[in-house]
Order: C-alpha cells, then sequence, then structure tokens
C-alpha cells in the first residue's frame, strides 16, 4: 500500500525538474548555495545573472558533469542526484555546452550520428549501420534541421563558428529529448544566425522544456516563458519576463549594469 | 525531428554519396590491390628467408602494434603492454599446448591451446585496460608500461609456470589434412590471412557504431557522456578488442619461433611495438604494417650496413633510432603521413581530400 502511494506520487509529481537544496562546493567556495527551482514539463525559462553567479555550475550539477555536494535532484520525478551523466541523458536530458564541445576528427554527419546512437541500443555495435538504417534517417532530418547538409561530410574541425553552434544545437536534440540544457547556444553568432536560433528554439514542439543561459535578453526572453535570476551562486529572483525586467532590484544588479 | 525545415536547403537525396563515405575506400585505390596482389604471390617471388623472416615477421609485429594504433588512434590510449598481450598468449599456447618441456606443458591439442590462450589473452589485457582507463595520457602509458615490466620480471622469476629466463622450447606447430602448417609456405600464408582478418576487421570497426564512438571518446569524452554513452565501458572494450588482436599476433609468433622466454616479452620490445605504431603512422590501421617492415628491414640489414661502411655493426640500434627521429621529425602522422603528403603535392588540385573521412 505504501508503495503503491510512493510510486503514485512519483508518477504524479509533475515536474520534469526538480531541484531542492542544491549546494556545489569547490574548495572552501560555493558554487552553488541551496539551490531550490522546479519546472513543469514543457516549461520554458532563462537563467540570467552575471559570470560568476552559477548557472553554468547549475547545468553541470542537473547533467552529473559534477555531482552536488548536497541536495537532490529529480528528473520527471526520478531521483538522479546520483546517476552517472549518461544514465540522464538516457532518459531524456540533453544539454549544450557553452564552448562547443564537439568531435574535431569526425564529420557532421557522424557528429550527429553517434548523439542519435547515444541515446538508443547498440551503441556497441560491431556492424555498420546499412542504407536504411532508422537512425541514419534520423541524422539526416536532424542534420537538415540545422541547415548542415550542405557541410554534412565535412570534418568539423573545418566548420566555421556558426556551423559548429548549430551543430552542438544538433546533438542536444537527438533521440527524444524532454527536457534540454542550453549554454549560452548564441555565444559568438551574427544577428541573422540568432534568428536561426530562435526559429529553432520557438519551433521545438511544445512537449520539450528547456533551461536557457542568455546574456543576449533578445534572444533569451524571446523564447521563455519564466526567468531565474542567479546572483552569488543563490537563487535571486524568479518570475515573468516582464516582471524580471522591470524589476529594480534585478535592474541594478544586472540589466542596468549593461549587458554583455 | 521536426525542428524547422528550412526551404532554401535544397534537399539531396540523403544517400546519393553514402556508399562511397561508408564503404571501403582501399577498393578504388589501385596501390592496393597491387599490394594486396604481391603479398598472395610472395612466396613465387621470395625464398624461404625472406618469406618468414622479413614478411611474417613483419605481419606478425604489424599484427601487435594494429592492436596499439586501434587503441591510440582511434581511442586515444597509448598502451605499452600490447607486446606483453601478445607474449602472454603465446606463453599460454606453449603451456596449455605441447612442448619440449613435458614438466609444463599440458599437451593440448593446438585448437584447443589456442582458443584457451586467446580467451585468457584477451581477459588479461581487458583487466590491465581497466586499470589503465581509470587514468589519461602520460599515466595510461605508465601504468601499462609497468604492467608490461611485472610482467617481464616475473617471466624470469617464474619457474613453475614459465620457465624462468629459458622460457619454454620446441613448441610444437600444427600438423593437419597432411600439411606442416609451421613448414614456410603454408605458415606464410596463415600469417598473411591472420593480419588480413586483423586488418579488414579494424577499418570496418572504425565505421561501425563502435568505432565511431571509440573515436567521440577520444576527441571529446565528457560530450560522449553528455550523449548518453558509458565512457569507460566503451574504453575497456577497446582494450578487450586489441587484446584479442595482440593475442592472435601471440599466437603466430611462438609458432614461428617455436619457443617463447622472457626476451620476446622484455620492456624494450615493448617500446619497439610504439616505435613501429609512430613511425608507420597511427592514423590508419595500413600504419602499423608499414612501419612492422621499416622496422624488420632496418633491424635485418642495417648491421651488414653498417659494417660495410665501416661502422661496429652493433650500432644498428642507432640506425632505427635516427630512423624514428627522422620520420617524427618530419611528419607526425609517420611514413603513410609523408606519403599522403607527396601524393597531394604532386596533384595541386585539392578535389579529394587526404585519408578516409573520420580516419583521424
Amino acid at each position: 500500500m505504501d508503495s503503491v502511494a510512493q510510486r503514485l506520487s512519483v508518477v504524479g509529481a509533475g515536474a520534469a525538474l526538480e531541484l531542492r537544496g542544491v549546494t556545489r562546493l569547490f574548495g572552501a567556495l560555493a558554487a552553488l548555495t541551496d539551490v531550490t527551482i522546479t519546472v513543469r514539463p514543457g516549461e520554458r525559462r532563462a537563467v540570467l545573472g552575471s559570470n560568476g553567479a552559477g548557472k553554468t555550475t547549475l547545468f553541470n550539477c542537473i547533467t552529473g558533469d559534477f555531482p552536488p555536494s548536497s541536495g537532490t535532484i529529480r528528473f520527471f520525478g526520478e531521483d538522479v542526484t546520483h546517476f552517472p551523466p549518461y544514465e540522464r541523458i538516457r532518459r531524456g536530458l540533453r544539454r549544450t555546452y557553452q564552448i562547443s564541445a564537439l568531435f574535431p576528427g569526425l564529420t557532421v554527419q557522424d557528429n550527429v550520428y553517434l548523439a542519435c546512437r547515444g541515446v538508443s541500443r547498440g551503441r556497441f555495435s560491431f556492424l555498420r549501420p546499412g542504407q536504411n538504417d532508422a537512425l541514419m534517417h534520423a541524422t539526416d532530418s536532424l542534420v537538415q534541421a540545422v541547415h548542415l547538409s550542405a557541410v554534412k561530410d565535412q570534418r568539423v574541425a573545418e566548420l566555421a563558428h556558426g556551423q559548429q553552434r548549430q551543430l552542438e544545437i544538433a546533438l542536444a536534440l537527438a533521440g527524444a529529448p524532454r527536457f534540454v540544457l542550453f549554454d549560452e547556444p548564441a555565444a559568438g553568432l551574427s544577428p541573422t544566425e540568432r534568428a536561426e536560433l530562435v526559429e529553432i528554439l520557438t519551433s521545438l514542439p511544445a512537449h520539450i522544456g528547456y533551461i536557457i543561459i542568455e546574456h543576449d535578453m533578445d534572444v533569451a526572453l524571446r523564447v521563455v516563458e519564466s526567468v531565474t535570476m542567479m546572483h552569488n551562486g543563490r537563487i535571486f529572483k524568479e518570475g515573468l519576463p516582464e516582471e524580471i525586467q522591470s524589476d529594480p532590484e534585478v535592474q541594478e544588479l544586472y540589466l542596468g549594469g549593461g549587458h554583455e | 525531428m521536426s525542428v524547422t525545415h528550412d526551404a532554401r536547403v535544397h534537399a539531396r537525396p540523403a544517400t546519393a554519396q553514402r556508399p562511397a563515405v561508408r564503404g571501403w575506400p582501399d577498393i578504388n585505390n589501385p596501390a592496393a590491390w597491387i599490394v594486396a596482389a604481391i603479398l598472395l604471390i610472395m612466396p613465387l617471388i621470395a625464398n624461404g628467408f625472406f618469406l618468414i623472416e622479413i614478411f611474417a615477421t613483419t605481419l606478425i609485429l604489424g599484427t601487435i602494434a594494429l592492436s596499439l594504433m586501434f587503441l591510440a588512434g582511434y581511442g586515444g590510449m597509448v598502451s605499452l603492454m600490447q607486446l606483453t598481450i601478445a607474449g602472454f598468449c603465446a606463453y599460454m599456447v606453449a603451456v596449455f599446448g605441447a612442448s619440449g618441456n613435458a614438466n609444463i606443458s599440458l599437451g593440448w591439442p593446438w585448437w584447443l591451446a589456442v582458443p584457451m590462450a586467446l580467451t585468457l589473452a584477451t581477459i588479461f589485457g581487458t583487466l590491465g585496460g581497466a586499470l589503465a582507463v581509470r587514468t589519461e595520457g602520460i599515466y595510461t602509458i605508465m601504468i601499462t608500461l609497468a604492467i608490461g615490466a611485472a610482467f617481464y620480471y616475473f617471466t624470469n622469476q617464474n619457474w613453475a609456470i614459465f620457465n624462468g629466463h629459458t622460457g619454454i622450447n620446441n613448441v610444437s606447430t600444427p600438423h593437419f589434412w597432411g600439411v606442416n602448417w609451421r613448414s614456410d609456405i603454408p605458415f606464410y600464408y596463415i600469417v598473411l590471412a591472420v593480419a588480413a582478418l586483423c586488418y579488414f576487421a579494424v577499418d570496418y570497426i572504425a565505421r561501425a557504431p563502435f568505432g565511431l564512438a571509440l573515436q567521440g571518446v577520444r576527441d571529446n569524452p565528457r560530450r560522449m557522456a553528455a550523449l548518453g554513452f558509458n565512457v569507460n565501458a566503451h574504453r575497456v572494450a577497446a582494450y578487450a578488442v586489441a587484446s584479442f588482436i595482440a593475442g592472435l599476433a601471440g599466437v603466430l609468433q611462438v609458432w614461428n619461433y617455436r619457443q617463447i622466454s622472457p626476451g620476446t616479452v622484455s620492456v624494450g620490445a615493448c617500446i619497439d611495438v610504439l616505435i613501429i605504431a609512430i613511425v608507420g603512422g597511427i592514423a590508419r590501421p595500413v600504419g602499423p604494417y608499414i612501419g612492422a617492415l621499416v622496422f624488420v628491414l632496418l633491424r635485418t640489414f642495417a648491421l651488414d650496413f653498417l659494417v660495410k661502411i665501416g661502422l661496429d655493426g652493433n650500432r644498428f640500434r642507432l640506425l632505427i633510432g635516427l630512423g624514428f627521429l627522422a620520420i617524427v621529425f618530419w611528419s607526425s602522422d609517420g611514413v603513410i603521413g609523408l606519403w599522403q603528403r607527396w601524393r597531394q603535392s604532386q596533384r595541386p588540385r585539392t578535389d579529394r581530400p587526404s585519408g578516409g573521412p573520420g580516419h583521424g
């Protein structure tokens, strides 16, 4: 009876991502202090804050790149606090990196293929994919979705910066993502590329929620419905984009200081 | 994925170019066919000495170096214990099979002793790999070198199984279907078949999900974890594959010399395998075989050459060292790197990018 109730409570928990009292220490330095966040499935949220506010550390704790020093992380109700990163990814979590983390020695197609393979069976397969391999088709459509079809056989090391950023996003959308963490996806993009990025983000299927770290307010506030403001490793404020934008304290701390 | 679809992207049939990219690049290369033909008719050209001492030895050493190329070129893991794994497998063939040391050898037929030895060598290499993957870069080199050194001293001191510094002699070789498979020509073909099998297997796996993922681990292990891969499991599996390849070469080695002793698994010999792989080039599976040919030719003829020009013949290792320095100095990708650069300079139009895609 008890276990059934427990299971039901997990099923009905409703949050895509739930952080409770997450703290991350680097030696004596607290990069995150007592962070509690709840994000609904399909919710799109921006995390703002100056450099060193703990935004990327927050991502690293959520994906397990760095486990939290204390606190719990639940992903769709499941406690993933002590899971290695790949177990979280296989459950539908995805992330992009602030500095592109790609495979420079491989082609664009192989990069995306690896992303598709990583979240499906046969990671250790010794058999080459055939012409009609389902993952090859998934790869092709993903490459097309981020406008890289023309360079799919080029090695990633030879790509332009903007193309690498687009590939970075493609890798995070492979398989069936349920929740994505975008770490400054617009960094170094031209205005045209930013518009394309906004288009990609806003046209994601509604069930895919995300958190986006972004300094460019024009990008960030157009693609989210809620905002979390961080400062010195703590949650400073949460609210709607308009509320945050017009909040005098926030303006003093962040917006008033001129955004990068 | 219904992300966004851009009308500007000309929808090229996605499968149009794949066969050339995904298939065997060597099939279109006439040089590869010529080399294959020469290797096949070698017994008609070469006498017994060249057939075994040069070419079979090259193929055996090349296969050991191929196992290192697989780990280092695709996985970014430099393992100095590949010769040790081959030597371990050779010892196991001698121990489980029949030899002149009847007090040690169990006298199993070769078709039982060889699978047993291969299994044990693969386990040995996988366990060593499981230790080594906890480290990166120079520490991987140190751990695998330590395993190699430990095994060398252990074989020297252990008399119950490894028969100390004298090793195991007169190891019996397979005879069946009325053929002595250790006589020069049949043995050459066995070695050639095993080497070709390993070469094509490595070439094939490199483009299969396992090999691609291994190259992903080489380029960016952290991102691989963020794509859903268990990076350490992949690395250990790569060691298992490499150990099996090295083990196969070890079987051939013990049949070649009909004996195995600690001298074969010395630390110097472990490092020779690294030199062979680097001289040949670790970006592609053909590199180790080219490196092995250069090494064997130098080892065999440098002595005569030095004596002929009035120097001490014992300095032949100096020649190997100088050759190694020269190649590494002019090409970070060994002989195949030099060759590719020469090909490119011959062909100014850059219509064809060098090397196979994804090969490093």
